[in-house]
């Protein structure tokens, strides 16, 4: 097997131009502390052996990789699914809590906070906090909070407190700042456990190495099944946790094509879409250079994505990195088309996606009779936070 | 030599630290933040930070963010209160630190900026989420155009961060007094003093401390252990409190809150 493809930043987390620390100083040493202790930690058996003993039994990895033959039969393609919606606590956000949250034990720190736009990391974040003891209060606005009701509860059930964020736009963003406030405040006894490849360096490096591990499994997993490594990759990309997770360690396998897809939201125009790679400018947001979504005078813009875990403004730096580079392309697909998909898939395969990741579902149905012959669709979540609000879309009310 | 090494140098002459006031450019509009700068001056404020609001202020409190808020609801941009910065110019000689977020700036254009700061008789820049390792660019622009170069140290800086302030700024050094946001605090952090001593002993430049200093009796407790003292969020949430009043006696009631501060350093 090729071995994968670098793509490691420079010491303060640069992915070329990209990435890096603008933070406050207050900061900087529990960054570079974070960062110190992650590299002690990823060369620690004894880290690697718990951590992957709560991937297996706690969380439920290794996630299978499914054949979707009906679904396989309408795109005239040969389309797995990795199930990460099967995952304990229903996405990918676990393999990355349950790694920050050791990592802030490690540390001997007690409290975690964390931001939450669809409410999946916020719930698995608080589901690691229970597990390991610990202390956690969820950043979420209140925007969010009305559209993942069911995810708010299921926090405080945890035993999180969730904060609701009532300024700005009262999403993700929002969440993120308050976030980042808590943590300038409360650093001595506080690690923040960021959500995505996003913010000051170490946390994209951080937040890719605990969820490479999907790739790493699909990757045995497809060869077993196919004898080789598929055409094309497909993931949905709000911050990229998901993305990256499924693309890293298949970065080195060059016939691997990997494709991105936004949230095209309502369409064109700037607070109408998250589509950072199409509408994004170079900017600084939240603690990294990056593609972000802002007007002429550089603060940043509202925007718009019918699935809340997609609605940001900016984006990874190091998939920045990578499109610029011609290793991985980037697409949209609109709310509409993330709806059909939804639907499409519960009743091809008997899955209901989260809308984030019926956003992917969405491009393959797009690319149906165009598709190469073996597809991998990262099914980052379950759709069961999201049933409330497309009933109401479809003009039904639930009770 | 600038407007603020000769403020400080005048200063150390005195014996006394420097008063310094910031404020949210556009709150509640920027002819007001014009005439209070001027008024500032004479009220006895020795240098003022003229703040550029942005959506996603991670390191200020309540008070300021919703200040930045109000302004760029107004739809204050970095143009607007360079504009500002040059009417003050006409009027007061008072040294005037730009402070925001990088990305404003990064947006701007560095070059762009340096230009126009320069043009406008703007002295240094503050910039809250930029530490010395990410501002080569920032300093390449700032060297040759005489613009200061603040950074921060913090109470959780260590030795070697500390000397990394010390060796990229110029004008003075920010020496944060919590481990936190900014916003008004009741009492200063036991630690202060201990803080500034640590810094002292790593350092040459003027060391000015700001977040959480409200109170004149806060003001005179540190005028003997640092060069300068910087309050925010109490001036800003006076200027919030007296925002219906016209604009006259907004900036007479105001100024004379910041004279009252200024006066416990004398």
């Amino acid at each position: 097997m090729a071995r994968p493809q670098q793509s490691t930043p420079d010491e303060r987390g640069h992915f070329g131009p990209y990435g890096g620390m603008f933070v406050p100083e207050t900061l900087m040493p529990a960054l570079l502390e974070l960062g110190r202790e992650f590299q002690a930690a990823r060369q620690d058996p004894a880290f690697r052996d718990e951590l992957d003993g709560y991937l297996a039994e706690y969380a439920g990895r290794p996630t299978p990789l499914y054949f979707a033959a009906r679904l396989s039969e309408v795109v005239e393609s040969r389309v797995y699914l990795k199930r990460e919606d099967l995952l304990h606590t229903g996405a990918h956000k676990i393999n990355n809590t349950l790694g920050q949250a050791l990592l802030a034990r490690r540390m001997g720190k007690k409290r975690i906070i964390a931001e939450t736009g669809a409410g999946q990391h916020g719930v698995a974040t608080a589901t690691a906090a229970a597990v390991f003891g610990m202390e956690c209060v969820v950043y979420m606005g209140s925007e969010d909070m009305e559209r993942q009701a069911l995810n708010v509860f299921r926090m405080r059930q945890l035993g999180a407190e969730v904060r609701e964020v009532t300024h700005g736009s009262r999403t993700l963003k929002d969440a993120i700042t308050e976030a980042m406030r808590d943590y300038v405040t409360n650093v001595r006894t506080t690690n923040y456990v960021l959500g995505s490849i996003l913010g000051p360096h170490p946390y994209p490096l951080i937040v890719r190495e605990f969820q490479s591990v999907i790739g790493r499994e699909a990757r045995e997993q497809i060869v077993a099944r196919e004898r080789r490594q598929p055409d094309l990759l497909l993931a949905c990309v709000g911050g990229g946790s998901n993305s990256i997770g499924l693309f890293h360690p298949f970065l080195g396998d060059e016939s691997v094509d990997m494709l991105g897809v936004e949230a095209g939201g309502l369409g064109d125009g700037l607070g109408r879409h998250a589509a950072r790679f199409l509408g994004g400018t170079l900017g600084v947001l939240h603690g990294d250079r990056t593609l972000v979504l802002q007007d002429a005078s550089g603060q940043i813009a509202r925007t718009h994505s019918i699935s809340a875990g997609l609605d940001y403004a900016a984006v990874g730096p190091e998939l920045v990195h990578l499109r610029d580079q011609g290793r991985v392309r980037f697409t949209t697909v609109s709310d509409d088309e993330a709806l059909d998909a939804f639907s499409r898939l519960s009743k091809l395969e008997g899955i209901i996606p989260a809308l984030e990741s019926a956003h992917a579902v969405a491009q393959l149905l797009k690319m149906a009779g165009e598709l190469p012959e073996i597809v991998i669709i990262n099914l980052s979540g379950r759709g069961d936070k999201d049933v409330q609000a497309v009933a109401k879309h479809l003009g039904e009310e639930l009770h | 030599m600038n407007r603020i090494d000769r403020t400080f140098a005048e200063l150390k002459e005195q014996g006394r630290a420097a008063f310094s006031v910031y404020l949210c450019a556009g709150d509640p509009d920027l002819e007001t933040t014009r005439d209070l700068v001027v008024s500032f001056d004479k009220a006895g404020v020795d240098f003022v930070e003229l703040g550029m609001p942005f959506s996603d202020p991670i390191a200020d409190g309540p008070v300021i963010q919703a200040a930045g808020q109000r302004s760029l609801d107004r739809g204050t941009k970095l143009a607007d209160v360079l504009d500002i910065a040059a009417q003050i110019r006409e009027q007061s000689d008072i040294p005037i630190v730009l402070m925001t977020y990088y990305n404003i700036i990064h947006r701007f254009g560095l070059d762009n900026l340096a230009r126009e700061a320069t043009r406008v008789g703007i002295d240094g820049l503050i910039i809250a989420d930029l530490i010395p390792e990410e501002a080569d660019d920032l300093l390449a622009v700032a060297r040759p155009a005489d613009l200061a170069t603040v950074f921060f140290v913090a109470p959780t800086s260590t030795d070697d961060r500390i000397k990394l302030a010390e060796e990229t700024s110029t004008g003075f050094i920010y020496c944060v007094s919590v481990t936190g946001i900014t916003g008004a605090r009741d009492a200063l952090p036991p630690d202060l003093r201990d803080h500034l001593r640590r810094v002292r002993a790593l350092t040459t430049k003027p060391l000015v401390v700001g977040f959480g200093v409200s109170r004149p009796e806060h003001v005179q407790a540190l005028s003997d252990v640092a060069d300068g003292i910087i309050v925010g969020s109490a001036v800003v949430r006076q200027i919030e409190q007296a925002s219906n009043l016209p604009r006259e006696q907004l900036v007479e009631q105001v100024a004379a809150f910041a004279g009252e501060l200024a006066a416990a350093t004398r």
